[in-house]
């Protein structure tokens, strides 16, 4: 199953995608980022796979993006090859995907972990987006997710110095979920996963449906898919052996349908 | 390692860095921030050293900023972001004890830098000065979190603002310091104490070090996920099976530090 610059591996219900471009530091190459892509569609796809995790190694998460293939980009190879596009397809991934990041989440890295739904950080974990020093600017997402999880103000801030951000930083301004030791990451992102792993699957993703439409419809629009989503989820077996279990005082067992 | 104004040495699983700028009273300059803060990474890489001890060459531990360096002009937060802050961090993250041995007069910034070592043990006829209020300055390098948080907010502010050096035995007193040691003792003393802390589970030490100054900054629910991670990450060590195999045997752990 292994790429060339992924590591594609299964532990239970959790389907793990491990960077595997360590000299780079995981700096992602066009390829790296066709082959998580793609990894992600196929765990989507998987019905032994409930939640997917996303990590790098103990040095770093991603570093980055790969500055020799886009140092001769024009304005329009740009334009045709659009090699951002494909980023798109991330959030069309319907599973829960965990980002667990030990060491650096810079630029391109740190897009594509807040691409995930959540994000465990390493206490000395550093997240930034660099690429001003540059000239250039973020164009993954980066604008974008940072500015709905930190507000405008301290996204600008962020974006505009291109300084690393310490994971207590991130915590505190709610772009990641946890901060744990860095001996700890891969398996407090496990614990989590497993956690997760064992919720009702059909619940699960009509709550990421309905929470990420908060962000992105008004309040109206977003209730009425609200409730929808609610009215769909009594189409489940796992509603009905939820009901059951919590009626008859024990622990559910869900199947995702 | 070449360093101008320091000197490392490693005996025995002991990192030595010694202040070598005797005939300024080992004052620091830029060039000693950098190679304290260089050498402070070298003894936390090196897998043989379980110990760090910082003293001083000649009659002094650290006199302080050398003043010579600053101006009317001199911006003292660029001053400090740029030197100081870095050494100080490095002393906190280092992973394994780190000895202040105050050989002599300990002043200003070679006071806070004896305030961010894990231990302090002090000749006799040592001295503890903050100096900093004698020039209308404030006590920096991290000198006023880590004081209040050693001593206690009240005397902490009595050798902050009132400027009175320490001696000894008042530092042994206030808690200040873990040993007072006569100067004929010195060189023993010292050697036992490095050792007895270069044979801990230095893997335990550390995760120690990482925790428990900073807990004072948590609330207790936070700490406790925290301790949870510590000891797991304890219980995975070599140290921990070499423990629990010595007391099964009845014999003293001999702890390898990983």
């Amino acid at each position: 199953m292994n790429k060339e610059f992924i590591k594609v591996l299964q532990e239970g219900k959790v389907g793990i995608i491990q960077f595997n471009r360590p000299k780079a530091l995981h700096a992602l190459n066009r390829q790296m980022v066709d082959e998580i892509v793609g990894q992600l569609k196929s765990f989507d796809q998987d019905d032994r796979i409930r939640v997917i995790l996303l990590m790098g190694d103990e040095r770093a998460f991603a570093a980055g993006a790969d500055i020799d293939e886009m140092m001769d980009d024009t304005p329009l190879t740009l334009e045709f090859l659009d090699p951002f596009a494909i980023w798109d397809e991330i959030s069309n991934v319907k599973k829960p995907t965990i980002a667990a990041v030990n060491g650096f989440a810079l630029g391109g890295g740190f897009e594509l972990a807040l691409h995930c739904d959540l994000i465990i950080g390493a206490e000395n974990a550093q997240f930034g987006f660099p690429e001003v020093k540059l000239g250039v600017m973020p164009g993954a997402g980066g604008t974008q997710f940072l500015t709905k999880a930190m507000g405008r103000r301290k996204a600008l801030e962020w974006i505009w110095l291109g300084e690393p951000m310490s994971a207590q930083e991130a915590l505190h301004y709610g772009v990641i979920n946890r901060i744990v030791a860095p001996e700890l990451v891969e398996e407090e992102a496990m614990r989590l996963a497993n956690q997760l792993a064992e919720q009702a699957p059909i619940s699960l993703r009509l709550i990421k449906e309905a929470v990420y439409a908060a962000e992105d419809q008004p309040v109206r629009e977003g209730k009425k898919l609200e409730r929808k989503n609610f009215y769909l989820s009594f189409a489940s077996h796992d509603q009905k052996e939820g009901m059951q279990a919590f009626k008859e005082k024990r622990l559910p067992s869900f199947k995702g349908v | 390692m070449e360093f101008q104004t320091i000197r490392y040495e490693v005996n025995d699983k002991v990192a030595t860095i010694t202040l070598n700028r005797p005939s300024a009273y080992n004052a620091m300059t830029e060039a000693m921030n950098k190679e304290i803060t260089t050498a402070l990474k070298v003894a936390g890489k090196d897998s043989s050293v379980r110990c760090v001890e910082v003293t001083g060459e000649g009659k002094a531990f650290c006199s302080g900023q050398d003043l010579v360096d600053v101006e009317e002009s001199t911006n003292h937060a660029d001053f400090l972001r740029e030197r100081y802050h870095p050494m100080i961090r490095a002393m906190k993250q280092t992973p394994k004890p780190i000895i202040a041995a105050i050989n002599g007069t300990a002043a200003g910034a070679g006071m806070s830098l004896a305030l961010a070592a894990d231990f302090r043990m002090m000749k006799s006829q040592a001295k503890l000065v903050s100096a900093f209020m004698n020039v209308g300055l404030v006590p920096d390098s991290g000198f006023m979190y880590l004081l209040p948080r050693i001593i206690g907010y009240s005397k902490a502010l009595e050798v902050a603002t009132l400027g009175k050096p320490i001696t000894g035995e008042e530092a042994l007193e206030m808690g200040l310091i873990s040993e007072l040691v006569e100067p004929s003792d010195w060189e023993e003393k010292r050697k036992t104490f490095a050792s007895q802390l270069a044979a801990l589970p230095t893997k335990s030490f550390s995760l120690i070090k990482r925790y428990m100054l900073d807990s004072m900054n948590h609330d207790i629910s936070t700490f406790l996920e925290q301790e949870a991670h510590a000891q797991r990450i304890a219980g995975m060590s070599d140290d921990h099976q070499e423990g629990l195999t010595a007391f099964a045997e009845k014999r003293k752990a001999r702890f390898s530090g990983s």
